[in-house]
């Protein structure tokens, strides 16, 4: 399965046209748009060229998440409507030089997106960028369709919910054979799992059996880089910024070990574990 | 320990009980997402109790219901005519056929197959 990857990986360097992936999960909420922002941020950091296409026109955020909310002049439909050239739309990243943003519109709505204009933009910008990630907004309607429709890849991010695994398992039936959806498992929490109160990340991969990207723990250092927009990959140090290093190298095409998170009992739990508590 | 004592109990953690709904949702949905297996199926069934009685075609209602721990197959199949002799009215015999439960049961792996765990759930029931 690695060695295919790879393989398909070199093929579409040697052809020089970058990576289209799409960042999805059918469900809300989930953490797509951290996702592509510290995907995007450790993919830049090791020297690729990345664009980050906001593909949720009328709730972006993607923006938001990497702190660039303020640059924004242009958006995704004022390219698709010509009205400026994707150079004048695309953002510079703050801390990062290879690293571009295209902004989702916020006064328009997904219909207004035109599917066939959508493919031919992620074409383009995949003559120039040797990775374009797309931000897929919830749902399954059209703004799904559009986030898809010039993707080679997907990334399906799922958490330890029943209702994001039954989501994620009708967006992998939607994508069909074509997108190799590799999975990402967010906000585990291993303290959770351990004491039963959690699906564990081999409950939803016995489900969704997919090949597995890395996990993410929900820690309040991502909530806390949200807060400020700089998304954590940023960091060299810390578990969660780790995990989405050794992520982005997986993407790369790396052969590193998938990140996960493990249980560290501390004495209180012990403690706590002796009396027992709430299921 | 306590997953210990709490299977010792017969007690369930709620990450157990949400395995066992995904593993349900899953396999209505999937049924659901494949209409045509569903037809086939039913035109399946039919013919297989076709053989031992007579069926009102245009009144067959199969359709999939939670009970329980199980996802189960109701089929409400209306029959028209039976002939005291094991013949249908038409004066066909009725062949030796092969043993229906075990088709039944077959068709109910085919949806199991997302879950884990071997299904223990209640037979499709004919009403």
């Amino acid at each position: 399965m690695h060695q295919l990857q790879s393989e398909v990986q070199a093929s579409a360097q040697s052809a020089a046209l970058g990576r289209a992936i799409v960042i999805t999960s059918g469900k809300g909420g989930v953490g797509k748009t951290t996702t592509t922002a510290n995907l995007g941020t450790a993919l830049a950091r090791r020297g690729a060229k990345v664009a980050l296409v906001d593909a949720d026109v009328g709730l972006r955020n993607l923006d938001i998440v990497m702190g660039l909310e303020s640059r924004v002049k242009h958006h995704v439909l004022d390219v698709l409507e010509e009205k400026v050239a994707a150079d004048e739309a695309l953002v510079r990243d703050k801390h990062t030089a290879t690293l571009y943003l295209l902004a989702a519109a916020q006064t328009r709505e997904k219909e207004d997106v035109d599917t066939e204009k959508m493919r031919a933009l992620v074409e383009s910008l995949r003559e120039r960028f040797d990775f374009v990630l797309i931000d897929c907004p919830a749902g399954i309607e059209k703004g799904f369709r559009n986030a898809v429709v010039g993707a080679r890849e997907a990334i399906v991010v799922c958490t330890p919910e029943v209702s994001a695994v039954r989501d994620v398992d009708r967006v992998v039936g939607l994508l069909g054979n074509d997108f190799a959806p590799q999975l990402i498992i967010n906000r585990v929490r291993p303290q959770l799992v351990k004491k039963g109160k959690m699906l564990s990340v081999d409950d939803v991969n016995a489900i969704l059996r997919l090949p597995l990207l890395g996990v993410i723990a929900d820690e309040p250092e991502v909530i806390v880089s949200t807060n400020k927009g700089e998304p954590l990959a940023l960091r060299n140090d810390g578990p969660t910024a780790a995990a989405y290093h050794a992520i982005a190298a997986r993407v790369a095409g790396e052969d590193v070990p998938a990140p996960t998170v493990e249980y560290k009992e501390s004495f209180m739990t012990k403690l706590g574990a002796l009396f027992g508590g709430k299921r | 320990m306590i997953e210990f004592l709490n299977r010792l109990f017969g007690r369930q953690s709620s990450g157990a009980t949400a395995k066992e709904r995904l593993r349900l949702v899953l396999m209505s949905d999937h049924l659901s997402l494949a209409p045509d297996m569903i037809e086939s199926m039913k035109a399946d069934l039919v013919d297989v109790i076709s053989r031992y009685v007579e069926v009102d075609r245009d009144r067959i209602d199969v359709h999939f219901e939670h009970q329980d721990k199980a996802l189960a197959m109701l089929a409400n199949i209306p029959i028209t005519g039976v002939n005291r002799n094991g013949q249908t009215r038409h004066g066909e015999p009725v062949e030796p056929s092969p043993p229906t439960p075990r088709r039944k049961r077959k068709k109910r792996k085919t949806a199991a197959q997302n879950g884990a765990a071997p299904q223990t759930g209640s037979p499709a029931a004919a009403t």
